[in-house]
């Protein structure tokens, strides 16, 4: 052990300021940068499953807006048919 | 050899791969640096002419040959993807940039606040002082570079070419101290053959290098991890893996 007290450790020979500031200021910006780096990986993975879950949405979406057409398409088909049917019923009864 | 790195060319196995080397990698570290910083600031003698404000060295001579070290890694794999494409090896450059940054501007803050008691100023236009000033921009521009493109190939190649014209100044940096009178100090460590130190300081730095590159490896597996899920976002395994850990 180089020092006698805890004063003595933290003056450092009259060079406390310039040692704690080298050692604070390390500390402090790779304990940031570990956290950023850490950060990210979450909202990557946050990010890209939003994006998968709104892309799931937009083709759920569109598969119902296409059987609904379809639907619809099928039913005015069959409402002309019937109609046709009709006249043609119509037209043998005359 | 080839065939047992070749699975690691799939982004799928190199990131299994990561996750499962981080934790054991952290704990190296951490021991590492635990021991040697206790080592420098409470057991290392003090410097017979510098006094205890000595103890910076062993943060400040780390961090700046290991923000060299960076940069000459982060060159080969610029290289290595400019050359034969592996897409992997922009991703690692992509990593390696931002934490170069960070070491480089530990080594000028740490010997900013070491130059204002030894020398008497906390900055001098010196040669190896403005020589690592640079290497900070040139990490910033890398970084910029890779962030400036929404195609990732195209600012990989932009960013690898700036990489590699920007190594002319790893040799300026080393050589510096030899080539010009500066202020600065030359080598204390590596003098070639045996260090101009006593062991008693030795076995700290060893201990605070040796850590300080295992951080390294650490923060690169981190944000590899992160590049590689980014980079690869529409394949299944990625939206799996993001499903079950990223989504609601």
């Amino acid at each position: 052990m180089q020092f006698d007290s805890i004063n003595a450790f933290l003056s450092m020979g009259g060079y406390g300021f310039y040692v704690w500031l080298s050692y604070g200021i390390t500390t402090l910006a790779l304990l940031l940068l570990i956290l950023l780096s850490k950060q990210k990986h979450k909202q990557t993975l946050q990010h890209i499953a939003q994006r998968y879950n709104r892309e799931l949405k937009r083709k759920e979406a569109a598969a119902l807006q296409t059987s609904a057409l379809a639907s619809n398409t099928e039913n005015t088909l069959s409402t002309v048919a019937s109609e046709k049917c009709k006249s043609e019923h119509d037209k043998s009864v005359k | 050899m080839w065939k047992w790195l070749h699975p690691y060319a799939n982004p799928e196995a190199t990131y299994h791969l990561t996750d499962r080397i981080i934790p054991w990698f952290s704990y190296l570290t951490i021991i590492l640096l635990v021991i040697g910083l206790t080592w420098a600031l409470l057991f290392a003698p003090a410097d017979y002419q510098q006094g205890d404000s000595f103890r910076i060295f062993y943060i400040h001579v780390p961090t700046a040959t290991l923000s060299m070290g960076i940069y000459v890694g982060m060159a080969i794999a610029a290289l290595c993807s400019i050359v034969w494409q592996f897409k992997l090896a922009d991703a690692s450059a992509a990593s390696l940039a931002p934490i170069g940054a960070v070491f480089t501007f530990i080594s000028l803050v740490t010997g900013a606040a070491w130059g204002k008691p030894m020398w008497g100023t906390w900055w001098i236009w010196d040669a190896r002082l403005t020589s690592q000033l640079i290497l900070l921009f040139l990490f910033l521009g890398v970084m910029a570079l890779h962030n400036a493109f929404e195609d990732k190939a195209l600012a990989g190649k932009a960013a690898g070419i700036l990489t590699l014209v920007g190594i002319i100044n790893i040799p300026i940096i080393k050589y510096s101290v030899e080539w010009w009178n500066t202020l600065h100090q030359g080598a204390t460590v590596s003098k070639m053959g045996k260090p101009s130190m006593t062991m008693d300081m030795l076995w700290p730095f060893i201990f605070c290098y040796m850590g300080f590159i295992f951080l390294i490896v650490v923060i690169t597996c981190i944000r590899f991890r992160n590049e590689i899920l980014s980079r690869n976002s529409m394949r299944p395994w990625v939206k799996e893996l993001a499903l079950s850990k990223g989504g609601k």
